[in-house]
C-alpha cells in the first residue's frame, strides 16, 4: 500500500468534478468536496440546489455522468448502496430505513446476521448492539421494537448502525428536523464523539445555527454548482444565507407592525388526557400568536382539539364570542378555522393526486354547479392563487408529490385561503423548507395578518418565534406556562426558561 | 385526444390485440346470413329466374336461415314472384311442400337457402325423388372469410357473460379506489336472486304479474344495499379491517341464501322475469343498454362529483382527507352500501339470464370482479383507478374466456391461461406505469 491510514495529507474523501444530469436538468455541474478525517462539513443550500443528489451520488444511489470519488486516495466506485456501505460510507436519510416491526439489534444486523450453522447469534448480536449503544449514549433494550422508538432513538439507532459497518463516513440528511432542544444537544454529543474518533462528517441542515454551533466547514451548493466554502469561523449568518439564495437579504424576518383587532377565537379549559391539561387563550384578528415549547409540550395536540382532528374531553370553543360545536374538522372548516399541519406530506396532502385535486378537496362545496364539480372555476381559481402566491407548478394537474416543500406548503395554504377562513393556524409552517421559501411564506403571513385574519404560529425555531410573533403563548407539559406581550423585550433565554421550568 | 385515451386506458390496447387474436384464429370460411346475404339472393333469383317460375325459399326452425328465408321471401312477393314458397321449420316440412308442389306436375327452378338447411338430404335427394326437378338451381350466398368471434351472436355471448361482473365491478371499482376491499359480492349475488325470486313465487308464482319481478327485484337489491351499508359501518366505525368484515358478510349471506330456500333453486317465477338477462329493446339486447347506461353514470359520478371525489380522496391519504373535511365515515359507508347494491343488481341479472334463484350462484365471482378492477388499471392500495379502464378491465377477461371457448381449449387449460393472462395483463402496465413516469420527470425538468 502506498497510501497509509497515518498519511494525514491525503484527505478522507475527494470527490472531484462530479457532474449529474437527470433528462432535461443539470442536478450536479462540477462539484468538488473534500473532507478530512475527523471533520465536520456542513452542506447547505436551498431545496433543489444538488445537496441530495451529492450525498446519493457519494452514497452509491446514483452513478454520476462524470467526475471521481476517492477515498484515502484511492478511486472508488459504488455500484449499491452496498457496496458505498462496505466501504464505510454510511447515509442517514431523513426518513430512516427501519423496518418497524423489526427489534433494534434485528434492524442493525439486517441483511449481515452474525449466524452459525445458520442459525442466528442473537446473544453476540445484543452483545454487540450494547457495546454500541454505550458508546453513544442511548439507553434502549436492544430487543425493542423499532415502532416503539422515538425520532431521536431511531436516529441513534442509524448511528449505531454506521458505527457497526465501521463507517469512516457518516452523512446527515437534516438530522434534526424532527428533534427536541435536548435531543438536538444529545445529538451534537454524539457526532463530536465521531469527529474525535476520525470519522469524517457531512452534515446537511436547513437551520443554520445548527451549522454554526457544529461544523467545522461549511459549503454552500446553489443550482447544481459549490458556490461557496469556508471555515466557520470566516463567514456570518448573513453572509451564508445571501450565498445560498444568490441575492442580499435584509432581514430574515420581515416583520411588520400589527394593529390587532377583536378577539376571533377563544378556547376555555380545553382538555385531553395528559397531553392538553385545562388550555385557555384567545387570538385576536390582525395578530399573529406564537407558540412555543419544546416538542411534546402539547401545542399540536391543543390546535388539533380546537380544529377537531381529536375529541377534548371538556372545554368550550367560541368564535367570535359565540361558542361553538367542533366534532370534527368539517366543523371547525365550516366555522372559519384551518389547520396546516406539520407532516404536510403525511396530512396536508394527498401527495398522489394533482395539485388541482388537493386544492379543491376542502373547497367543493364552492365549486359544485347543481350536481357536478365545475372544473373551469376551479381551475381558474387555483390559477389565481398559484399565481398570487408564486407556487411554482408544471401544471395543475401535476401530482402533488413532485413538489418541493415551500411549493407544497403554498397549496395547502391555498386550498385554506380560498376558504377566506378567519383563524389560520400554522404547525411548523417553515420545518423543511429552504430560506428563500421561507422568506415567502413570513411574507404571506403578514398579508393574512392585514387582511384581518387571526394567525397561530406553532415553532420550535425560537427566532422565528420571535421574529414573527405579536404575542407568544409558551407551552408546557400540556399547559400554558405564560404569555409574552412584548416580543421585542424578549430574549430566546426567556423562553427556553418558561419552557422548560 | 387519441393518445390521451390510450395513456388513460392503456389496457384497451391488450383489449383490442385480443380481439384481433382471436379474430385471426377463428378466421373460417362463413356462409353470410344477414342483410347483405338477403340482398345477394334476391338479386340472383331475379336475375336468373322469370316470375313465374317455382322458388322455394327455405329456412330451418330457430336458426339464422329462418329470419334469412323470411326476409328472401318477404322481398320476392315484392317482386311480384307469383309461384313462390316459403319454407321454414324442419327437414320434413320441406318434404310436405315438395310433394304437394310435384304432384301438381310443376317442376322446380329453384331453391334459395343459407345455414344449416344447405345441407339437408331433403334437397341432396331432390334428383332421385322428383326427377322432374332434377335441373333446379340450388341458390345459396357465396361464402366468405369471416371470424367466428366477430359474429354478432358470437359478440353478444361475450356481453351475455361479462354483464353480471361488469355490473359489480363498478362497485368494487368504488371500494378499491378508497383503498378498501369487498369479498361478500358472489354471497350478494345469491342473496339478491334468492330474496327476488322468493318474492316472486310469494306474489303468484309462474303466474304472477310483471311488476311482482320488479318488486322482487327491488327486494333483492334493497336488502343486499342494506347489508352493504351495515359492513360498511363496522369498516368505518370500528375500524374492522375491510378483508375480515366483508370475509364475514359474505360467509353469512351464502349461509343466508340457502337457508331462505332449503338449499334448493326458485323456479316458481313469471315469465318477464327473463326480460332484464334476456330480452332487448330496439333491437339491442337489455343488457347491453344496461351496462352502457350504468357505466357512462358511473363515469360520470367518479370524475365530476364531490362524493366522486371524494371517495379518491379517502383512498389516497384519509388522514389528509379527514383533514381537509371530507366526511371520511360517511364515504366508506357509500362505497361499500354501492358495492352491496351493485352486487345486487347483478343477482338480479343473473337470475333473469338463468330465469331461477339458486343460493349456489356466483360463487368465486368477487375474485373475477377484482380481477376486472386491477386489470383495469385501478391500484390495489387505492386512490387511484378508473371506472371505464374497469369496463376494459371485465372485457378481457370475457374475452380471453370466450376466445379459448372458440378454440375448443379445455377448461382446466382455460383456468391457468385466464390466470397467466391477468398476471401478464397488471404486469405490463406496471412496466408502462413506470415508463410514464419517467417521461412525466423528463418534462418536469424541461419546464
Amino acid at each position: 500500500m502506498i497510501t497509509s491510514r497515518a498519511d494525514s495529507t491525503i484527505p478522507l474523501l475527494d470527490m472531484r468534478h462530479i457532474s449529474k444530469s437527470f433528462p432535461g436538468v443539470r442536478a450536479l455541474d462540477d462539484v468538488s468536496l473534500q473532507l478530512n478525517r475527523g471533520e465536520i462539513l456542513a452542506l447547505v443550500g436551498e431545496n433543489g440546489a444538488g445537496k441530495s443528489t451529492l450525498i446519493k451520488v457519494l452514497g452509491g444511489a446514483h452513478a454520476p455522468d462524470g467526475g471521481e470519488i476517492c477515498l484515502e486516495g484511492q478511486p472508488v466506485r459504488f455500484s449499491t448502496p452496498t457496496a458505498a456501505q462496505r466501504a464505510g460510507v454510511s447515509v442517514i436519510y431523513q426518513e430512516f430505513n427501519l423496518i418497524p416491526d423489526l427489534t433494534v439489534r434485528e434492524n442493525i444486523f439486517l441483511g449481515r446476521e452474525r449466524t452459525r450453522w445458520g442459525l442466528i447469534r442473537a446473544a453476540g448480536e445484543e452483545r454487540e448492539v450494547r457495546q454500541l449503544f454505550q458508546r453513544i449514549g442511548l439507553k434502549i433494550h436492544p430487543e425493542t421494537r423499532c415502532r416503539d422508538l422515538t425520532v431521536a432513538q431511531q436516529q441513534k439507532v442509524e448511528i449505531a448502525k454506521a458505527l457497526s459497518l465501521h463507517a469512516r463516513i457518516v452523512v446527515m440528511d437534516e438530522p434534526t428536523a424532527a428533534l427536541a432542544t435536548k435531543e438536538v444537544e444529545q445529538l451534537f454529543a454524539v457526532i463530536r464523539d465521531l469527529k474525535i474518533h476520525g470519522v469524517g462528517i457531512i452534515y446537511i441542515s436547513h437551520r443554520l445555527e445548527e451549522v454554526f454551533e457544529v461544523a467545522d466547514r461549511v459549503m454552500v451548493l446553489r443550482d447544481g454548482k459549490c458556490v461557496g466554502s469556508d471555515e466557520i469561523g470566516k463567514v456570518t449568518r448573513k453572509k451564508l444565507i445571501e450565498t445560498m439564495v444568490g441575492r442580499s437579504i435584509d432581514s430574515e424576518f420581515p416583520k411588520h407592525a400589527a394593529s390587532p383587532g377583536p378577539e376571533r377565537l377563544r378556547v376555555e379549559g380545553l382538555r385531553r388526557g395528559d397531553a392538553v391539561r385545562d388550555v385557555s387563550f384567545s387570538a385576536r384578528s390582525g395578530e399573529i400568536l406564537g407558540m412555543a415549547g419544546l416538542a411534546g409540550a402539547g401545542r399540536t395536540e391543543t390546535m388539533r382539539l380546537v380544529f377537531g382532528a381529536d375529541r377534548p374531553d371538556a372545554g368550550q370553543i367560541l368564535v367570535d364570542g359565540r361558542p361553538v360545536r367542533i366534532r370534527c374538522p368539517r366543523d371547525a372548516i365550516r366555522h372559519g378555522i384551518c389547520l396546516l399541519t406539520e407532516d404536510r406530506k403525511g396530512q396536508g396532502l394527498i401527495l398522489m393526486h394533482s395539485v388541482r385535486e388537493n386544492f379543491g378537496l376542502p373547497n367543493l362545496d364552492r365549486f359544485i354547479r347543481g350536481l357536478f364539480i365545475d372544473e373551469q372555476l376551479e381551475r381558474s381559481e387555483l390559477a389565481e392563487y398559484t399565481e398570487g402566491l408564486k407556487i411554482k407548478i408544471a401544471g395543475q394537474d401535476q401530482p402533488a408529490a413532485n413538489l418541493s416543500g415551500g411549493n407544497q406548503q403554498k397549496v395547502v395554504l391555498a386550498k385554506w385561503l380560498v376558504r377566506h377562513a378567519d383563524v389560520i393556524v400554522f404547525d411548523e409552517p417553515t420545518r423543511g423548507i429552504d430560506v428563500g421559501a421561507k422568506y415567502e411564506i413570513y411574507l404571506l403571513m403578514n398579508r393574512l395578518v392585514e387582511e384581518g385574519k387571526a394567525v397561530i404560529m406553532i415553532s420550535s425555531e425560537l427566532p422565528e418565534i420571535l421574529g414573527m410573533s405579536d404575542r407568544i403563548l409558551v407551552m408546557h407539559e400540556g399547559r400554558i406556562k405564560g404569555e409574552i406581550a412584548d416580543v421585542a423585550g424578549t430574549t430566546q433565554e426567556d423562553i427556553l426558561e418558561m419552557a422548560i421550568a | 385526444m387519441l393518445r390521451r385515451i390510450v395513456s388513460d386506458y392503456g389496457m384497451i390496447l391488450v383489449l383490442l390485440a385480443l380481439c384481433v387474436l382471436f379474430s385471426v384464429l377463428t378466421l373460417k370460411e362463413q356462409m353470410p346470413e344477414g342483410a347483405v346475404a338477403v340482398r345477394e339472393l334476391v338479386a340472383r333469383v331475379e336475375r336468373d329466374h322469370a316470375k313465374t317460375d317455382v322458388v322455394l325459399v327455405v329456412g330451418a326452425a330457430k336458426t339464422a336461415s329462418a329470419t334469412l328465408a323470411e326476409n328472401v321471401g318477404r322481398r320476392l312477393k315484392k317482386s311480384n314472384f307469383t309461384d313462390m314458397h316459403v319454407v321454414v321449420g324442419e327437414p320434413r316440412d320441406l318434404r310436405k311442400v315438395l310433394d304437394g308442389i310435384t304432384s301438381k306436375e310443376k317442376t322446380i327452378a329453384a331453391i334459395v337457402t343459407a345455414g344449416d338447411a344447405v345441407k339437408w338430404r331433403v334437397i341432396e335427394q331432390i334428383p332421385e325423388r322428383y326427377p322432374n326437378s332434377a335441373d333446379f338451381e340450388l341458390i345459396t350466398p357465396r361464402a366468405r372469410l369471416w371470424p367466428d368471434f366477430l359474429k354478432r351472436t358470437n359478440l353478444l355471448a361475450i356481453v351475455d357473460r361479462i354483464v353480471v361482473i361488469a355490473v359489480i365491478a363498478i362497485g368494487m371499482t368504488m371500494v378499491i379506489i378508497a383503498a378498501g376491499i369487498d369479498l361478500s359480492v358472489g354471497s350478494l349475488i345469491a342473496l339478491s336472486a334468492v330474496i327476488g325470486t322468493l318474492v316472486m313465487k310469494r306474489l303468484g308464482g309462474l303466474e304472477a304479474p310483471p311488476w311482482a319481478v320488479l318488486a322482487g327485484f327491488l327486494a333483492g337489491i334493497v336488502s343486499c344495499g342494506i347489508v352493504g351499508a351495515v359492513g360498511g359501518l363496522i369498516v368505518a366505525r370500528f375500524k374492522v379491517a375491510p378483508f375480515i368484515t366483508t370475509l364475514g358478510v359474505m360467509m353469512m349471506a351464502r349461509g343466508l341464501s340457502f337457508m331462505l330456500t332449503g338449499g334448493f333453486s326458485i323456479y316458481q317465477v313469471p315469465k318477464t322475469l327473463t326480460w332484464l338477462g334476456q330480452g332487448s329493446s330496439l333491437g339491442i339486447p337489455n343488457t347491453v343498454i344496461l351496462l352502457v347506461v350504468l357505466y357512462a353514470a358511473a363515469h360520470v359520478f367518479m370524475s365530476r362529483t364531490r362524493m366522486g371525489r371524494y371517495i379518491y380522496a379517502v383512498g389516497g391519504n384519509e388522514e389528509a382527507a379527514r383533514l381537509s373535511g371530507v366526511p371520511v365515515g360517511l364515504v366508506v359507508v357509500f362505497v361499500y352500501a354501492v358495492s352491496a347494491l351493485a352486487a345486487g343488481l347483478g343477482g338480479c341479472i343473473q337470475a333473469s339470464q338463468l330465469n331461477t334463484g339458486t343460493p349456489s350462484m356466483g360463487v368465486m365471482y368477487e375474485l373475477y370482479v377484482i380481477a376486472a378492477v386491477v386489470v383495469g388499471g385501478t391500484s390495489l392500495s387505492g386512490g387511484s383507478g378508473r371506472i371505464l379502464g374497469t369496463l376494459i378491465g371485465a372485457f378481457i377477461i370475457s374475452v380471453i374466456q370466450n376466445g379459448m371457448n372458440l378454440l375448443g381449449m379445455e377448461s382446466y387449460t382455460q383456468q391457468v391461461v385466464l390466470g397467466g393472462v391477468i398476471l401478464g395483463a397488471v404486469l405490463l402496465d406496471k412496466v408502462r406505469g413506470g415508463r410514464r413516469l419517467s417521461a412525466f420527470f423528463q418534462q418536469q425538468a424541461n419546464d
